[in-house]
Parts: structure tokens; sequence; C-alpha cells
């Protein structure tokens, strides 16, 4: 109906009414003659008449997504760093499929190249003896390791998994930017831009033959098995740790590929074999994915003030019993420098020349080029040649178009003259521009596109999408890329491959069943204390609630039982002239971050209320006064920490990791529950002790039913301490800890025991013959200790 | 040309820890490498108590390495080498070195990354910055000389002259600026400095550690640095003349005094001993040498 298409060329004319590419660039959106390009057609008829408020909403469900999902980076500044909202440019880059199957075959290539490149520099070193590459670029680079070289590695291939920074010329062409060899990341955040992009645009997602990503991550995964050297064992990623800006990432796939998270602390060479320590003892690494530079892996043959490092790691890779993805030194290749010289490699060693161009650069140590790129200053970035960084990380050791940013410095003339050995010219190019929603208004912003690369059985795959990052200003210099800005999903369009996908099915799921394999032991002692911190802050949560509603009770005088109830309060770090005390927001603040370090092993809806809790108790005290209101929000905080323990134990799966949770919290209790008892049930403290200790024991009901007397110290005894059926009790919580550390160490003969399982056993029996008159206050304050001991014992046995 | 000279050598390196030190990794480099000069007759590195692993081999640059665990927690751990060395007689030495003006080309036309190659012993590495100040005191020292030899010979006495020798300012990680602003320091900063100072002429340069006669000839001055581990240096004098071997410390060619362990391109790479001894607390070291000719 002709009405109808010039009625929707109408309003799309409307929606890019403020559309403008700036010129002598390329555009995504708009082909040369200004006509929109026919991929992203669905994409912007389904934003045809939406209100800025249809298009806020439609937005916000991509970042509740984010936001729920805890997405984050940590983000570095002055001297200390904190985690940011993930930048999401709700607007995805459009790519047509068979565009992106040219580009997808450069860049099998490419890795192709880079592996025989590598292979090269750690074994016979012929692209320098031919002199394809010179000598000192390699002899002077800090990533070309040498203890590296002469290593064979045992899958046969040194790269496994690579990234690639990508721009668009003004001429339509694709160009790389740079090669990220080392421990590339994104392609856990590329996943996370799907869910989220996926979203936002639920109504179009799944009918709009987008292709899939999550056939890659499968691929990859099989990949990792396949190399294991004897078919079997542990394929684990190693982490630089919470602190680093992509922990996040290394969490997130190691959740969605059920890999084992792992920092150094958790390995162990031995025996010349990699090892991890695990809850029931080490066990081999067969494959290691590796997302810690390499300089820092081993501090015995690498860099010896890594406290990231693992010793022996070199060695245990020379001994040929395990893969690391990738292998140690690959960073060499990431060196600006060798951009100048990859073409002629590829040449050399492929007999091809590149099917994809990179930047173009000049290495400055040869005469002709320096004079080339002193002729044409204008055009160029110079910056040291083995830096890694990609071309728009620039630093103060860097001039672009004949000026230096650091303007002290010498002539760029001598400059070039006297180290020219160190330093590289590279093109300033322009990249290409693509839409952003930026105030309810498409407009045009420059991008940078990271695509990713894994060897499989098959030989290289390219994820087909990737993470496209999107510019903060217009200036299409690559230079706007280092301020900062968003980050964008990359849609495949228009091939065969994306058969499409009902609606009901999610878009993205995870794919594999993780084996349950031997636990980290450091997982299991984070697993531990979240359960601990999480009790801990449910018994001050009582407790406090328990003191505002007697304060209410007492008119808000100052009472005995009040000042009383406040001093022992005050005692445990509770300050109840606030609402929310700061110690019980640390306590939440506390539960959150044991649950960030184990992100990999724990459910997405468990973090989510832990992460909501910690935010929220930030704020809740404001505006409640004191009695009543406080108490009531106490209540809600019961609801919350009431329904992750309903998460726990409704929906994860008993794993190993999860009995530790469970025994962390069967600790805490049974800790507190003496504290309390001792405390509230003491001779000295004022009328009304008793009911305290039964309603902090959650137990009000369950005495009111079972005693027909008034509360006294032997019914608190009985019911906190000694009552095997009731759930708040200190032997309920031994019965707990028996059966849980039993079904750690697995199947054990009579005399076996663990000194854990012997002091569980002990104290177990010990109440269980115990009548209420036997356990006075210097008892109770007894088996508070008995159970830290109980606690070193499971630490020494378990988790160290 | 001189005799040959056969040499006992024994060598200690004890740690001991106030606290036990828990599992332990160490990476010994402490077998003195065969070469054209000289080689072993015999000896081994040893290790006690026994460690419950050990590995020999050799490392990117030739040297021969033990890398040893432990399981068991430490009190107490000994490194040491026993052995007898042939050190073969020598001649003179003839200048056969390039001019340094030369010298850059030759090293741009050396296209290999070969332990020999010049190539890893310019620039940077782990333990040498390149720093001004070194920088101006090498080029003070070089001035008027024209052969990569002779500016190495004048460095060495410029070294030698500037530094005195004292093993109370310094310790193993003191830094060869920290040194050189001092002016004091024992072999290992005396050798760091030089090669600083090389690198910035554009001589290639690295480190060598090893032995030192521990009593002189009779009539001759006994020389610095021969109760511990000795260090000295390597220069690249041109592809004709290739490596030479220069003891700042003593201001005189490593010759028949000298027995060489290992080399590289600074400290860092020829550490007797690397550790990760996860150790509470302070320990001691004890560092003994006892290098004797047989008759």
């Amino acid at each position: 109906m002709p009405d109808t298409s010039a009625a929707i060329a109408a309003d799309i004319a409307a929606l890019l009414a403020d559309y403008a590419p700036p010129e002598g660039v390329a555009d995504e959106l708009l082909a040369p003659d200004g006509e929109l390009r026919p991929v992203w057609r669905p994409l912007l008829e389904t934003l045809l008449g939406e209100t800025a408020e249809d298009l806020e909403h439609r937005f916000a469900r991509g970042d509740t997504y984010l936001h729920d999902a805890g997405v984050y980076y940590r983000q570095y500044s002055g001297g200390g760093s904190n985690e940011r909202d993930w930048p999401l440019s709700h607007v995805p880059v459009m790519i047509a499929a068979n565009e992106w199957a040219d580009l997808a075959d450069g860049l099998k290539q490419r890795a192709e190249l880079l592996e025989r490149v590598m292979a090269d520099l750690y074994g016979p070193g012929r692209l320098i003896s031919e002199g394809h590459l010179p000598a000192e670029l390699i002899a002077r680079n800090p990533e070309w390791l040498r203890p590296v070289v002469g290593i064979r590695p045992q899958s046969g291939h040194f790269l496994h998994f690579l990234a690639f920074e990508l721009g668009r010329s003004p001429d339509g062409s694709w160009f790389v930017l740079g090669d990220r060899t080392q421990a590339p990341s994104g392609s856990g955040f590329a996943l996370e831009n799907r869910m989220a992009t996926s979203r936002v645009f639920h109504d179009l997602y799944p009918n709009a033959g987008v292709e899939r990503i999550a056939g890659f991550f499968r691929g990859f995964r099989e990949a990792l098995n396949d190399v294991r050297s004897d078919g079997g064992g542990r394929i684990a990623i190693l982490t630089p740790g919470q602190m680093t800006d992509t922990y996040f990432e290394h969490a997130y796939i190691a959740r969605y590929m059920g890999l084992n998270l792992l920092e150094a602390a958790d390995l162990r060479v031995v025996d010349g074999e990699l090892t991890m320590q695990t809850v029931s003892g080490r066990v081999p690494i067969s494959v290691l994915w590796r997302r810690l530079d390499s300089r820092s892996a081993d501090p015995l043959e690498l860099d010896e003030d890594s406290a990231l490092g693992t010793p022996g790691l070199v060695s245990a890779l020379r001994n040929g019993g395990m893969t690391m993805v990738n292998c140690l030194g690959s960073g060499v290749l990431e060196a600006r420098a060798l951009l100048a010289f990859l073409p002629r490699m590829a040449r050399a060693v492929l007999g091809e020349d590149l099917k994809l161009n990179n930047i173009a650069t000049w290495w400055c140590g040869q005469a002709a080029e320096r004079a080339y790129v002193l002729e044409n200053l204008e055009r160029m970035m110079i910056g040291p040649a083995l830096s890694t960084r990609l071309p728009f990380d620039l630093d103060a050791t860097t001039a672009l178009g004949g000026r230096f940013r650091d303007e002290a410095r010498s002539p760029i003339e001598a400059w070039l003259e006297a180290e020219g050995t160190s330093l590289v010219g590279q093109e300033a190019v322009t990249l290409s521009t693509t839409p952003a929603m930026i105030g309810g208004k498409l407009v045009a912003r420059p991008m940078v596109l990271r695509a990713f690369a894994a060897r499989t059985a098959d030989g290289w795959q390219v994820m087909p999408g990737g993470y496209a990052r999107i510019g903060r200003t217009e200036d299409p210099t690559a230079l706007a890329m280092q301020a900062g800005g968003s980050v964008a999903d990359v849609w495949i369009v228009g091939g065969e491959a994306a058969e499409k996908v009902p609606h009901a099915q999610r878009p993205e799921t995870p794919f594999l069943r993780r084996k349950q394999g031997a636990l980290p032991a450091r997982a299991a002692d984070n697993l531990y204390w979240l359960g601990r911190y999480v009790e801990r802050a449910e018994t001050a949560v009582r407790l406090l609630r328990a003191y505002h509603l007697r304060l209410e009770e007492a008119g808000f005088r100052e009472t005995e039982l009040v000042s009383e109830f406040a001093a022992f309060l005050g005692r445990r770090g509770l300050d109840v002239s606030q609402p929310v005390p700061p110690g019980l927001v640390r306590l939440f603040e506390g539960a959150r971050d044991g649950a960030a370090k184990i992100r990999d092993r724990f459910s997405l809806d468990g973090w989510m209320v832990l992460n909501a809790l910690a935010e929220a108790a930030e704020t809740a005290g404001e505006g409640i006064a004191q009695g009543d209101d406080t108490a009531r929000q106490m209540s809600r905080f019961l609801g919350d920490l009431a329904s992750f323990t309903g998460l726990v134990h409704d929906n994860m799966y008993r794993f190993t990791g999860w009995r530790f949770l469970v025994m962390g919290r069967a600790v805490e209790r049974a800790q507190q529950m003496a504290v309390v008892v001792a405390a509230f049930a003491e001779g000295s403290f004022p009328p009304g002790g008793f009911e305290i200790a039964v309603e902090t024991g959650d137990s009000v009901m369950t005495h009111r039913r079972r005693y027909a007397v008034e509360t006294n110290r032997d019914t608190v005894v009985d019911l906190l301490v000694l009552d095997e059926g009731n759930p708040r009790s200190i032997l309920f919580q031994l019965d707990i800890l028996a059966e849980e550390e039993a079904a750690v160490a697995g199947p054990r003969g009579p005399r076996e025991i663990s000194e854990a399982a012997r002091a569980i056993l002990r104290l177990r029996t010990a109440l269980a013959t115990a009548r209420p008159e036997d356990v006075d206050n210097a008892r109770l304050l007894e088996i508070a200790d008995e159970i830290g001991g109980i606690s070193d014992a499971l630490s020494a046995a378990y988790l160290g | 040309m001189t005799a040959d000279v056969l040499y006992d050598i024994r060598l200690s390196i004890s740690y001991s820890y106030a606290h036990p030190a828990g599992a332990s990794r160490s990476l010994l480099r402490m077998l003195p490498r065969a070469t054209e000069a000289q080689d072993i007759v015999a000896g081994e590195v040893t290790v006690e108590p026994r460690p419950d692993y050990r590995r020999d081999g050799v490392d990117f640059f030739g040297n021969a390495t033990s890398e040893v665990a432990h399981d068991a927690m430490l009190k107490e751990i000994r490194f040491g080498f026993d052995g007898r060395v042939r050190r073969r007689g020598m001649s003179d030495l003839l200048d056969l070195s390039s001019d340094l003006r030369e010298l850059a080309a030759e090293i741009a036309h050396t296209r290999s990354i070969a332990p020999s190659s010049p190539h890893h012993f310019l620039g940077e590495s782990p333990r040498i910055h390149l720093h001004k100040a070194i920088a101006a005191f090498a080029a003070d020292a070089a001035a008027g000389t024209g052969s990569a030899l002779a500016t190495v010979e004048a460095v060495n006495s410029a070294v030698h002259g500037e530094i005195t020798f004292d093993s109370t300012a310094t310790d193993v990680t003191t830094d060869p600026l920290t040194a050189f602003e001092a002016r004091r320091g024992v072999c290992q900063d005396m050798s760091h400095i030089m090669i600083a100072a090389l690198r910035s002429l554009g001589i290639p340069a690295g480190y060598v550690s090893g032995f030192l006669r521990t009593d002189p000839p009779e009539g001759q001055p006994r020389l610095e640095g021969a109760d511990a581990m000795h260090a000295w240096v390597r220069a690249w004098c041109g592809a004709e003349m290739g490596w030479i071997e220069i003891d700042p410390t003593n201001d005189i060619r490593a010759g028949q005094d000298h027995v060489m362990v290992g080399f590289g391109r600074d400290y860092f790479d020829v550490a007797p001993v690397k550790g990760s001894l996860r150790s509470m607390g302070p320990h001691q070291t004890t560092h003994s040498v006892d290098v004797v000719p047989v008759d």
C-alpha cells in the first residue's frame, strides 16, 4: 500500500530530523547518498510513533535488567576506584550479514597470522633472521617473555581467544585499530549488552533475524574441553581478583560457561603440575583461561613483585601438562609497532595479502619511514612503539597532528631523530558514526567495534556481533573514544544462519550443566562467611526491632529495661540513637560484598536481594521515627532477609557450596543464640529479658504453645538451647552442622572422623543430654567459645 | 698465553626463619656455566633439606637452573655448590672492536633474537633504567675515546674511580641510580651502574655473576668481592670482536681469577636464589664462597 509506505517514509524522515553525520566519514545508518541502509529499517519502524515516555519505558527495561543483574565495571581515577553502572547505549549497531561474513573472513586470516607470528617469536625466530621484523622490536618488548621461549604449547597452539578493535574508514571499509591478544576482555560484556538490548527491543528482537551469539560461547566451551590433554581435567578462569576493572565479566563468563573462577591464592604448582586447592584437597587443572596479564602470572620467573602470580606457573606450562588460553607471552603481539610489519609478515608467513587492513603505521626506527612521518605530521599520531594501548588511548608522550600533548617537549624533528627506534607514527584516522538516542533524539556518534574470535576444532570462529563503544561527542577522530562514552550491542542481521526464534524462548540461555566438581577452598570460604554475615545481620535486625518495640511501650522513657537493652546493643556495634545504625548497614554491606566475591556461583536473584538490601539500608533510616516506625522498617528488612534465605533454600542446587553457606549460617545462629540467651536470661537483667530472648529467637508462638507457664529461665534455655525440634535452637544448629559436615567430608570410616566432626559431636552430645538448669550463664559463654572452636576446625579442614 | 688453573669452589647460601616458612619454591642459578674460557670438571648444586621436587634446566641465556620445591614448613634451608672448575689460559686482548660510531648500524644489521644477540642488552631491563645523571657521567668518561673497547675500558675505570666499595651502603635490591648518587656500593651496584652507562652510549652491556679467587697469587693484592658471589660486566664491542668481560669493582678485565656462573641483562636474570618462601617475620641469610686453586 503506497500510502502507508509513504507515511512511514515521512515518519522515518521525522525521526531522523536531527541525524546529521559529520562530513567526510562513513555512517552506519545512512548510505553515502543519504538513503537509509535497509538493515536499519525494522529497528526504525519499531521506534516510529513512540512518545518520549514510550522510549523511556522501553529503555528502562534494559537498564533495569543491568541494574538488577549488578552489571558494573570498576573505574580507576585519582586515588581510588569505584563501581560504575554499565553505560548502555540502547540503540544497537546493525550490520548486514553478508558484510559481516567478509569481515569475519579477514579476522580469521588475521588470527591465523598472529598464531604463526607468535609461534615464530617463541620458536625459531625466522621472521627476524629473514628480515621481516626488526629484532629490537622484540628484544626490547617487555611483553616478549624470555622464560617462555622454547615452550611448545601442549595444545599445539599459542592463541585460543582473541579480540580485535575495529573502525570503519570514510570509504566504508573496515580496518583494525589494534589486536587484543594478551587476555582480551569484552566478550562477557557483549553478552550482557545482548541480554539488555533484547529486552529493550523485546518486540523486535525475536523476529528480526539477528544472529545469536550463544553458539559462539558454546563452541568455545567445547573447544576448551577438547584441548584437555587427557580428555578430562578441570578448566578454570584465572582472574586478578575483585579489584580488577573487569572482574564482573570474569565472574559472569565463569558462571555462564560453567567454569571455575580462580585467583592466584587458589593455585599451586605441585610436582610440576598446576593444581587448585579445593574442599577435598588438590586437584589438577588442565586448561587455564588467563584473564591476568602474563607478566604478573609468576613471581619466580616473571615480575618478581607481582602479588597476583603463582610461583612455578611458567614451569608448569613448560612441563606440558596444561594449556593456557592464551599462552603466556601473547602480549608481545599487541605492540603498536607490529602493525607496521603485519602486512609483509602476512605475505611471508601465509603467502597472502591481508584481507583486512590495519591502521597505517610507520616505525620510526627506519630512516625512510621516519622521513615519511615527518613529512606528514599533520595526519599522524606519534607515540611509543612498544605501547600496547589502542591508538586512541593517548598519553603524555604522544604527538598528534604535529603538536605535542605535553608542550614542554623538544621539537618533534629532534625527538624522532633521537628516539625514533622507540616511536611509531599512526595515521590519525576517523571513525564511522552510528545512531545514539540522546535527549530523545537520534544523533550520530563515532564508534569502534570490538570483535571476538575463538579457536575451535573447526578453526577460528568469529562471534557474530560484538561490543561497540560509542563516543561521547560528535568528534569523529579516534580521539573521541578515550573520553569514555557508552557501549552498544551489535546485531548481525539478514543472514541465513539466524533462524527465527519463537517469542517465548529466552533470547540467550546458558546452555551447559555445570559438572559438580570439587569446590575451590576460597569460594567455600566466601560462601561460609556469606552465611555467617546474613545470619548476623538477621539477629541484629531482630534485636533492633525488639528494642524499638520496647521503647515505644515505655513511652520513650529511659526505663531500666530500655537503657540496659540499648547498652547491650551498643556493645555489639549497634548505636540505637539512629533508626538504622551504621553498624547494621555495614553488616548488610558485608553480606553483599561477600556475595560479590562469588558471583560466579551465586544465583542472580539472591544477589539482587542482598544488593537491594544494602542499597536500601543506607537511606532507610531517613525520616523515620524511633519506636514503632523503626520496628516496622526492621520487619521489612526481615522480610527481605527471609526472601534471600528462601531463595537459598528453595532454589540453590545442593552443591558443596550450598553446604558451606548453610554451615556458616548454623555456626553464626548458634553462637548468636548463646550470647543472646546469656545476656537476656541473666538474673541481673531487668524483668522482660526472657521475652526479648524468645522474641529474638522468633519463638514466641512456640513458647506459648509448649509451656503452660510464664516465660522463665528454664523455658527459655529449654526452647532456645536444648530443643532439637526448634529450628532456632543451638542443638538444632549442631544437627545441621553434623549433617552438612558429614556430607562435605564424604564417605569415611568410623575412625576417620575429622577434628571438626569431633567438636560438633562433643557439643551436640553435651546439649542433647543437658537439663535446662545445667546450662547457666557461664556454660552459655563456654558454648559460644566451643562453637568458635568448631568454626576454626571447619576452616582448618576445608577452607585453607 | 697463560696456563690453565683449576679451582675448588664451594658456595653456600642459607636462610633461617624465626617462624617456620610454609611451602616454598625456589629457582637457583648457582652452577658455573661451561664456556670457551672454562669447564666444569665436577660438581653439583645441593639443597638441604632434600626438596620434594627438583628439576634442572637451562634458561633463555643458557645459564643452568634448578627449580626446587619443599612441601613442608622449613625453619632453615641451605643451597650450595661444590665443585671443581678448569679456567683456561688467556692471551692478551687485541682491540678488534668497532668504532663507537659504527656500532648502532652493526647492531641494526644483527637480525637475531638468539641469546647472544646484542639486542637484548640495550635499553631498559628489569633492574636497569636509563637515567640522565648516569648518561652524563658516561658521556664524560667516554669523551675522546674512539673504539668501542676503549670506551668500555674508560667507563670501567671511571666507575671504579667514582664509586667507593662499601658493603654497608646498599643491599641486593638497591637500584643503580641510588647507588650512583651515593657514590657507594658493591660489585652488583658498580656493575649495574656501568651497564646503564654503557647502554646510554649505545654499547650493549649485560651482567655476569660468578666467583673470584679467594686468596690472590703471591705478591698480588686481594681483589674486592671475593667473600661472596661476585659480579662484573659483559659488553659487546662490535660484530668482529663480540663480547668482552670486564670488572669495574677491581678496574680490570675479567681474567683467570674470575669464574662465570651465568650472564643476563642484569641481576634479575642471574640472581643465585629466587624464592617464594612464604615466611612470617624476619629471616637471616648467610652467604659464603671459597675459591681455592688446586695445587
